[in-house]
């Protein structure tokens, strides 16, 4: 029972942390006020980065590095678009999230022979060292380090929202920006840098896949967890914390499906499967209310027009 | 004029253009130190557009800013607060759901060491300016729980924690009731008092009457002149903001009211908080008399119309039009049952914008069959249609049935809204601020057109937040006050100042 | 310089600079990973037009995203964001399945039938998010993501359910014949048929070696159904008045929240259509266990986009977005360069056109220009 239960906790916490890095991806731009469908696109360039990184370097650090900073390229031509130009940033977002696969596999492509898939590369240490706990029933907790990393990364963004003044100027362009405008708050500029964390968040939440998860980038390495995390971000209401909970939650819902899919239950596996989605929908029509929103999440700013 | 350290603010010959729009158009500003000087100008004068550039929002296109007689350049915001130049805009730029201090220190933080806000410190600080300039509010409250008029101090308080000697303030009566503006009046001249400048963009003749020193005029983008205001009228002010002599009074016959058409009783209705605002409200409407609401903003008026016409449930009462009651029926039904409502944001609930003329003037009326057969809409019928109400109500510009209604004058867009909500000829007209952002012209028309419905034999009911213009038009002033009508009069047996203390919840209770 | 500007007005002018611009870029990509971009585009276009077969098949392909795009367009236009097409599209070949392999009636009761169940499973799809967010105020974008994976989760359900499952495949039983929409199915391949065509050497090409079915011309009259639905019936002006303007259309005593519902139903039914008919009208008449979407929904929305939500558009927009992604497999096999460059090509044109309002701003600075030289 016990082993079980921390196999589950295990589990859970493994799915998670990608989500983790996705939803405060998402966390992070909508409180400036840009929407960021594109979560998904960016999180499948930090994978490839990650991987074919890891794998030429053998610094899978290295890898998760530059996966940020890939993420934060693609996240260049988002802001560009919905902060520079104006432009309707869910369309902008779809186009991203078109855009960056065709970048990822094509170079994969380019680089590995034709194959739609990287080699196995290093991936990124366990917590306590690999093998540490190994013979004891804590196995299972010596997760990957992308874990600590998620949840650092986590805290580091409450405290910078909520107890800083970068976090209050943020949170204010999200809500009024021309508030925010009329008090030397370059709101353009505010939008546009969290934009880029944005990306490279997102471009982290990949490597935390391809690092830890699996071994090497493929085509369905990143298969609906940018929309998990959009999902975890309204759940969460918007709040670093919050999505972050609800992240744990979908984790979960995904680790019972590997638990209990080898078990004797006879749930068909197809339909535990739908179990993290159905609960959201649940979740959502229970919890959710229509105001949690930043007020000018989506909403171009453009001053200076009368 | 001379430029000189006597003057906190001058502004010489600015220009100001918009694509091919001169909105101003060599404009001059002296304001001389520690005195209230008044801008006033029509709507679309350029007011707000001059305070823009003197707060560097904007950037002229020509002209000369001076501050204490020094030459400067102001390009954004933060060189304006800089200067010690503070602005309240008539829109309070205020984040709803942050608290008063994190409002006031936004973008100037109280921080302990690298970016770590101090909110103990800050707080401090809020406190001891509210303590100096005797603003009372409360510092942690949120936004969206205070009044109006806390807000304002808000504000207030915002520019004068970054220092500023000099204070804009953009209409800042137009949301106030008498009270509040004769305390906010009182702020002003301990302000000045204190050292600093006031400037008060409005088009109120009677507050730059009762408060200001000296005053501006501009009109359509061109200075007309700055007087001093003790040797002035309100008559003189008018007919140098329009341009013509102005008939400040309304024109109307005597009122011939018949059978009640609006008859409400007893009505609860929640805000969209679930709060209760209207606590059992009667009102009796009847054919051929305007009923004005006087009231301050937030008492009960939005929700009370909006259960009239349906877009909200009502907990209980009645609200019957002559004799059919169409409480929590459908929007559908208040319009069936011959209600027409001319809507408070004409953005929001009067107009789609990006729809033609033609489109939004078909609103509501859509469905019948002169507009195209059973299912079909036609396009060419609505367009003809439009024509008709283009001409009778002299909407600019001709043949604008198929431009979008973005692109009309706000006084044309009301225009739209009013031809299509008189063209149907209700029983009853629900008028709330109708005349809200419209120059005097605007103004006159819309007047003018509610009167004619009352003498056609329509009810109407007007709500506005411009006590004057509730004294003047209706022929019953009815004073809303937390959810109730707490006092119903003919028009001329009642003053003005009474009317403004049942409003703030005093009087006969 | 007047008719430039006169050009750059209309709304089809962001479109085409999209799909320029989006040659351009994927030249330079090409170029710069050392593939020639001349002939490369030679290859894909060939792949496209070369043969009749092609065209043919580019059309088939065609079908699906044509009215998963009009779908997406239609609630664009309404105020709404279908991303769930995806899923409606994976309902609607679920439900067309399950009824074409339980019935077996004649093909004139068969076909409709079969075609209807599917629609109406789109349908559904589409009302249930819709519902959701009239009643609950839930944001259709976040429903509609969820919808689609327990769409596939459904569907790899019903694959592995005893009745449906074909033995020793990861798929369900085809449906019955008699539900199939391609042209002349049997005729085709007998042997009278093929004495007849073989004098015509593009009419064989064409019936026999691709699926050609009824359903591009279903697709188009949609299209052309919707666009007429929007812009000349009193219904489209509500549903439009809604999308611009929930507020004034609640105003104007317009049923906002069934009109959501409505719509949501509308454009669901649209994806479902579309996988009924390709699982009447394509080989392999079932449906399979999916490890990752197929992306006939997903492609619905850059038709929409690339065609600026005008459901005519989506007519054009969809062939040559099949067009390319047909033509674009020809890019691998010739040049050897990865396919993958159609999609980068696909997403700048998306790109683009999410910044398509630049085009007429561009229009008005032209303008000016050329009146401060006339002025001077």
């Amino acid at each position: 029972m016990l082993n079980s239960l921390l196999l589950l906790i295990g589990i859970t916490l493994m799915y998670s942390t990608p989500l983790v890095f996705g939803s405060l991806s998402g966390v992070i731009s909508e409180r400036s006020g840009v929407v960021n469908i594109g979560i998904e696109g960016m999180m499948v360039v930090g994978a490839f980065t990650a991987s074919a990184v890891s794998y030429f370097t053998g610094n899978p650090w290295l890898g998760f590095l530059m996966a940020g900073i890939a993420g934060a390229a693609i996240a260049l031509l988002h802001a560009g678009a919905s902060v520079t130009f104006h432009a309707d940033q869910t369309v902008s977002g779809v186009a991203i999230n078109l855009l960056a696969p065709g970048i990822a596999l094509f170079f994969c492509r380019r680089l590995f022979d034709n194959a739609a898939m990287t080699p196995v590369c290093t991936t990124l240490p366990k917590l306590f060292g690999e093998g540490a706990l190994n013979g004891t029933p804590y196995a299972s907790l010596n997760v990957d380090v992308t874990v600590a990393l998620g949840f650092a990364a986590a805290l580091i963004m409450w405290f910078v929202l909520y107890k800083t003044k970068w976090g209050l100027r943020i949170r204010a362009v999200g809500e009024h920006p021309a508030a925010a405008d009329t008090l030397g708050i370059n709101v353009e500029r505010t939008r546009f840098i969290c934009v880029l964390i944005s990306g490279m968040l997102a471009g982290f939440g990949g490597a935390s896949v391809t690092l830890a998860i699996v071994s090497q980038f493929t085509q369905t390495a990143i298969s609906g967890q940018g929309f998990i995390a959009l999902a975890a971000v309204i759940f969460g209401k918007w709040k670093p914390h919050g999505a972050y909970g609800a992240c744990l939650l979908f984790g979960l819902a995904q680790a019972l499906t590997v638990v209990l899919g080898g078990g004797s239950i006879a749930i068909p596996s197809q339909l535990m499967a739908m179990l993290p989605y159905v609960l959201t929908i649940i979740v959502l029509v229970l919890f959710v209310g229509r105001s949690a929103a930043p007020k000018a999440d989506g909403v171009p700013y453009l001053k200076g027009s009368r | 004029m001379e430029v000189g350290p006597d003057y906190a603010v001058q502004m010489h010959g600015i220009v100001k253009v918009f694509g091919s729009f001169r909105a101003l158009d060599g404009v001059d500003l002296d304001v001389k130190k520690q005195s209230i000087h008044a801008i006033l100008g029509e709507n679309g004068a350029g007011k707000s557009t001059l305070m823009n550039v003197l707060y560097g929002l904007y950037q002229a296109d020509g002209g000369d800013v001076f501050l204490n007689g020094e030459r400067v350049s102001i390009t954004s915001p933060t060189e304006a607060i800089k200067h010690g130049i503070g602005m309240v805009h008539q829109h309070f730029m205020l984040v709803e759901n942050f608290t008063v201090t994190e409002n006031i220190v936004l973008g100037e933080e109280v921080c302990s060491g690298a970016g770590v806000l101090d909110m103990a410190k800050a707080r401090q600080e809020v406190v001891k300016i509210v303590e100096e300039y005797g603003l009372e509010v409360d510092p942690d409250a949120l936004i969206e729980d205070i009044t109006v008029g806390m807000q304002q101090r808000v504000e207030i308080l915002k520019a004068l924690y970054r220092g500023a000697d000099t204070l804009i303030l953009d209409e800042p009566t137009a949301v106030l009731t008498p009270q509040e503006i004769e305390q906010l009046i009182k702020i002003m001249r301990d302000l000045v008092s204190k050292g600093k400048t006031i400037i008060i963009i409005t088009h109120k003749l009677k507050e730059i009457m009762s408060s200001a020193d000296e005053c501006t005029i501009i009109r359509r983008g061109r200075y007309m002149g700055t007087v001093d205001v003790s040797k002035t009228n309100e008559t003189e002010l008018a007919s140098k903001m329009v341009g013509r002599h102005v008939n400040l009074s309304v024109d109307k016959g005597p009122a011939n009211p018949g059978e009640t058409v609006l008859s409400i009783r007893d009505l609860h209705v929640k805000d969209d908080r679930g709060i209760e605002v209207v606590k059992g409200l009667n009102l009796d409407v009847r054919a051929g008399e305007i009923v004005g609401i006087a009231g301050i903003d937030g008492n009960g008026q939005k929700e009370f119309v909006d259960a009239i016409d349906n877009l909200v449930h009502a907990e209980a009462g009645t609200i019957e039009i002559k004799g059919k009651q169409i409480q929590n029926t459908t929007p559908k039904t208040t319009i069936d049952t011959r209600v027409a409502t001319v809507p408070s944001d004409r953005h929001r609930w009067g107009l789609v914008l990006p729809f033609t003329v033609a489109e939004n003037a078909v609103l509501e009326r859509h469905n019948e069959e002169q507009f195209g057969h059973g299912i079909m809409l036609d396009l060419a019928k609505v367009e003809e249609f439009t024509r008709g109400l283009i001409e009778e109500y002299d909407i600019r510009p001709e043949g604008c049935e198929t431009h979008t209604a973005s692109g009309l004058s706000g006084g044309n867009q009301q225009k739209v809204i009013i031809a299509r909500e008189v063209s149907s000829e209700p029983d009853l007209l629900v008028a709330v601020q109708p005349t809200r952002g419209l120059d005097v012209g605007a103004i006159e028309f819309v007047h003018k057109a509610l009167i004619r419905e009352r003498d056609r034999g329509a009810a109407i009911l007007l709500v506005s937040l411009e006590l004057d213009e509730v004294m003047d038009v209706s022929d019953t002033i009815a004073v809303i006050h937390d959810g109730q009508i707490v006092g119903s009069f003919a028009q001329g047996t009642v003053t003005e100042e009474q009317v403004g203390l049942l409003m703030a919840g005093g009087g006969n209770e | 310089m007047k008719t430039i500007v006169k050009l750059l007005r209309k709304p089809i002018a962001a479109s085409i600079l999209a799909i320029v611009v989006g040659f351009i870029i994927a030249a330079i990509v090409l170029a710069a990973a050392g593939y020639a971009p001349g002939p490369s585009f030679a290859a894909m276009f060939n792949g496209m037009i070369g043969r009749p077969k092609y065209i043919s098949n580019v059309i088939i392909k065609a079908t699906p995203i044509i009215l998963t795009g009009t779908a997406v367009a239609f609630a664009f236009k309404t105020g709404l964001f279908n991303i769930g097409a995806e899923g409606q599209y994976i309902l609607g070949t679920i439900c067309a399945v399950i009824v074409g392999v339980t019935f077996n009636l004649p093909p004139l009761l068969q076909i409709p039938l079969v075609i209807l169940a599917g629609t109406l499973g789109g349908a559904l799809g589409g009302a249930a998010v819709g519902w959701l967010k009239a009643r609950f105020g839930i944001n259709e974008v976040i429903t509609s993501i969820m919808f689609n994976w327990i769409s596939l989760y459904l569907c790899n359900f019903v694959v592995n359910t005893q009745t449906f499952h074909q033995p020793e495949s990861t798929s369900t039983f085809p449906v019955n014949p008699s539900s199939y929409t391609m042209i002349l199915p049997q005729w085709k391949l007998s042997e009278e048929g093929l004495n007849a065509l073989s004098g015509t050497p593009w009419l064989y090409e064409v019936l026999v070696k691709t699926d050609v079915n009824i359903g591009i011309l279903i697709a188009v009259a949609a299209a052309i159904l919707i666009a007429v639905l929007l812009k000349r019936t009193k219904i489209g002006y509500e549903m439009r008045a809604v999308g611009l303007n929930r507020e004034a259309a609640q105003f104007a005593g317009i049923n906002v929240n069934r009109n959501i519902v409505t719509c949501m139903l509308i454009s669901g039914a649209l994806c479902g259509l579309a996988g009924a008919l390709s699982v009447t009208g394509l080989e392999p008449h079932n449906i399979s266990t999916l490890a990752a979407f197929e992306n006939n929904g997903f492609n619905g929305l850059s038709v929409a986009f690339i065609a600026g939500s005008s459901p005519i558009g989506c007519i054009f927009a969809g062939l040559l977005f099949s067009g390319l992604i047909y033509g674009g497999q020809s890019v691998q096999q010739v040049m050897g360069a990865p396919s993958d460059i159609i999609n980068i090509m696909i997403g700048t044109i998306v790109f683009l056109m999410a910044l398509s309002q630049i085009v007429p701003m561009i229009a008005d600075r032209l303008e000016r220009k050329s009146k401060g030289a006339e002025n001077a």
